[in-house]
């Protein structure tokens, strides 16, 4: 039972990765650039909601509200000026750029917030309570509440890129900017555009691993980033559903190898990403539908 | 090579190709009498220069190697703290096992270059920035699968044994000493290679991949060897670091923290020169040294520049002195001269 209990975890959990994988999946699959900061911008995220819970006093779910557009337009601002100046030189400098803004946040949080890891303490009833499933089986609402909202957000991504207007839009240029600039779209505020969905999905993921664990300046890319490129890898480049199922298998790895010795947990997962890399570099899902 | 024969074996045309404007000879000497004078540190300054000395070796060592990574080969690791944390684990087992440490630091190059060859099969598969973050998770794979070995010291890591008995000021010498000569092994394999086949490869590769694997330059073979280099290079600043700070502890040897310092003191010094590291090295020390009681503020502040640079001077400080002068220290290009009756510059030398 102990097995099935680990592997339903498993498998919340990893909705969770996928939500933090969709933004780097987008932000690769539109403008080509791989974004070191991506999970602390995750923790920027969630100690934003922490600060504004206890400066304001709202309830927990509001900060969603307010954070989430907040780095959006922070993703928009960013991809337009800096990211955009780096894409304009060379592939290689988004990769330095990105790589000492996520230095330069990773330590700013630890000079002005300390090492201490922190929880985003909610206090509401469906957040702290359970069901169980069984006899043995415990299970927490938020878990499944963050699954859940995972999924809706991937579903509702990949509609959107799939069905609507601007959807085209993102994926025309992510196929040929020069192209589609040719056809009067501006490619620079459709990346703009891109990154505003990649930095809200991220924020979104950032808070709810605040309220499902614990958030710490070095948590953004020793686990957050670590975590969300895995499951990109395991699922296949390029694909949202890849990423679902990749977050999936990367949670279920981790709650097994956290079965056999508490310590295993990150390597377990580390060692399922190295196999899928050796045995199917192109993931489980090989390139097919979107981004 | 074939290029320079060919081209001054038919002075009529009236051009020589050379590797420097001015004879190289002097920069040879002058590199020789600084290398000199700074073995000869340990008898005439304190043990706290030294030590800080011995950082900066370290420092330059990862930088020089980041930059035949990233400036040549167009390789961004963020995982190079790997070889770091190798090169200080191969010490300490040696050291466990009753060898001194200082014999240990061949074992560290040798066993950092094998152990590149199986990682760099594993991260070759993905492509720029999944490059990148590949090489993080293999070095948080690997800390996390050292730390489940106890007798090494497992997750709190150990103190390195093999120095009891010994005259401190001798350490400190020897440490430094020790410093001293994996970077001058360190920085001429590279400017060697560089003047060799690799560096011709490289170049090619960096003007124009598609041209250069259709000439049959061996794109792949060129780029593991890089690896295998860079790895073997940080694994001995992994060595040196373990000796210098007498203790190995997992999460310090391969923090992440490593490969920022690498990667920041090349990107401001210039990336692709062979001077750009020593310069971001002496940029990197002065500002720890300053900031040292402001915690991580160096760091935030080297990243900030980092990335000004990145944007907006692309050639980094190296740069600026080089659009000035015009001087290499370590050629590795050619230069075209015309033998005229006023001779005049007729090309740009080629970057690197």
């Amino acid at each position: 039972m102990a097995w099935v209990n680990a592997i339903i975890q498993g498998v919340l959990v990893g909705g969770l990765y996928a939500l933090f994988a969709c933004g780097l999946s987008l932000m690769f699959g539109v403008m080509k650039v791989v974004n070191l900061a991506h999970g602390d911008l995750a923790v920027v995220a969630g100690y934003l909601a922490i600060g504004i819970i206890a400066v304001i006093n709202i309830p927990v779910l509001w900060s969603f509200v307010i954070v989430v557009p907040l780095m959006a337009l922070l993703g928009y601002v960013l991809q337009r000026t800096i990211l955009q100046g780096a894409l304009d030189r060379s592939v290689l400098t988004t990769l330095m750029v990105t790589f000492g803004l996520s230095v330069v946040i990773e330590n700013g949080l630890l000079q002005f917030f300390t090492a201490n890891s922190r929880a985003i303490g909610t206090g509401l009833a469906l957040v702290t309570g359970s069901f169980t499933l069984g006899s043995q089986i415990q299970i927490g609402y938020l878990p499944v509440v963050i699954f859940v909202v995972a999924v809706v957000v991937l579903l509702g991504l990949q509609y959107f890129l799939s069905r609507s207007k601007y959807g085209r839009l993102i994926r025309a240029v992510a196929d040929d900017k020069e192209a589609a600039q040719l056809a009067g779209a501006d490619y620079r505020h459709v990346f703009g555009i891109a990154a505003a969905i990649a930095f809200g999905t991220v924020a979104l993921a950032g808070i709810a691993y605040g309220m499902y664990s614990q958030l710490s300046p070095t948590t953004g890319t020793d686990t957050i980033l670590l975590f969300a490129f895995a499951a990109v890898v395991i699922g296949g480049l390029g694909s949202l559903w890849g990423t679902l199922l990749g977050g999936v298998v990367l949670g279920v790895a981790q709650q097994i190898g956290a079965q056999i010795s508490i310590s295993d947990e990150v390597l377990a997962g580390f060692i399922v990403f190295l196999a899928v890399l050796v045995l199917r570099p192109q993931g489980l899902i090989s390139r097919g539908a979107q981004s | 090579m074939s290029l320079a024969t060919k081209t001054t074996a038919r002075p009529a045309e009236g051009f020589r190709v050379t590797r420097g404007r001015r004879n190289v000879a002097w920069t040879g000497l002058v590199a020789l009498i600084v290398v000199v004078v700074l073995a000869l540190f340990p008898y005439i300054v304190y043990s706290g220069t030294t030590a800080i000395l011995v950082q900066a070796f370290i420092v330059l060592t990862l930088a020089s190697m980041w930059n035949l990574l990233a400036g040549y080969a167009g390789l961004v690791s963020v995982g190079q703290q790997v070889f770091v944390g190798l090169g200080a684990y191969f010490v300490l087992i040696v050291a466990i096992n009753g060898t001194s440490p200082f014999a240990a630091l061949p074992v560290a190059v040798i066993g950092c270059g094998v152990a590149a060859l199986p990682l760099w099969w594993l991260v070759s598969r993905l492509r720029s920035g999944y490059f990148a973050i590949a090489t993080w998770v293999l070095a948080a794979t690997v800390m996390l699968i050292i730390e489940k070995f106890s007798s090494i010291g497992g997750g709190t890591g150990m103190p390195l044994p093999g120095f009891a008995g010994m005259d401190p000021a001798l350490l400190t010498a020897y440490t430094y000493w020790a410093g001293l000569a994996v970077t001058v092994v360190a920085l001429a394999t590279i400017y060697l290679l560089l003047r060799g086949r690799l560096g011709l490869v490289l170049t090619a590769v960096r003007d124009d991949e598609v041209a250069a694997r259709s000439s049959g330059a061996r794109v792949g073979l060129a780029r593991m060897l890089v690896f295998v280099v860079a790895g073997a290079g940080c694994g001995a600043a992994g060595a040196v670091l373990a000796i210098s700070q007498l203790q190995v502890q997992p999460a310090a040897v391969f923090s992440v923290q490593w490969t920022a310092e690498m990667a920041f003191a090349t990107i401001i010094g210039g990336l692709g020169t062979i001077e750009g590291p020593i310069i971001g090295t002496a940029v990197f020390m002065v500002l720890q040294q300053t900031l040292a009681s402001y915690n991580a503020w160096y760091l935030i502040i080297l990243g900030l520049v980092a990335i000004f640079v990145a944007l907006f001077a692309r050639r980094g400080l190296w740069g600026l002195v080089d659009e000035r002068i015009n001087v290499r220290l370590f050629p590795v290009g050619y230069w075209l001269r015309v033998d005229e009756a006023r001779p005049r510059r007729l090309a740009r030398p080629r970057r690197g």
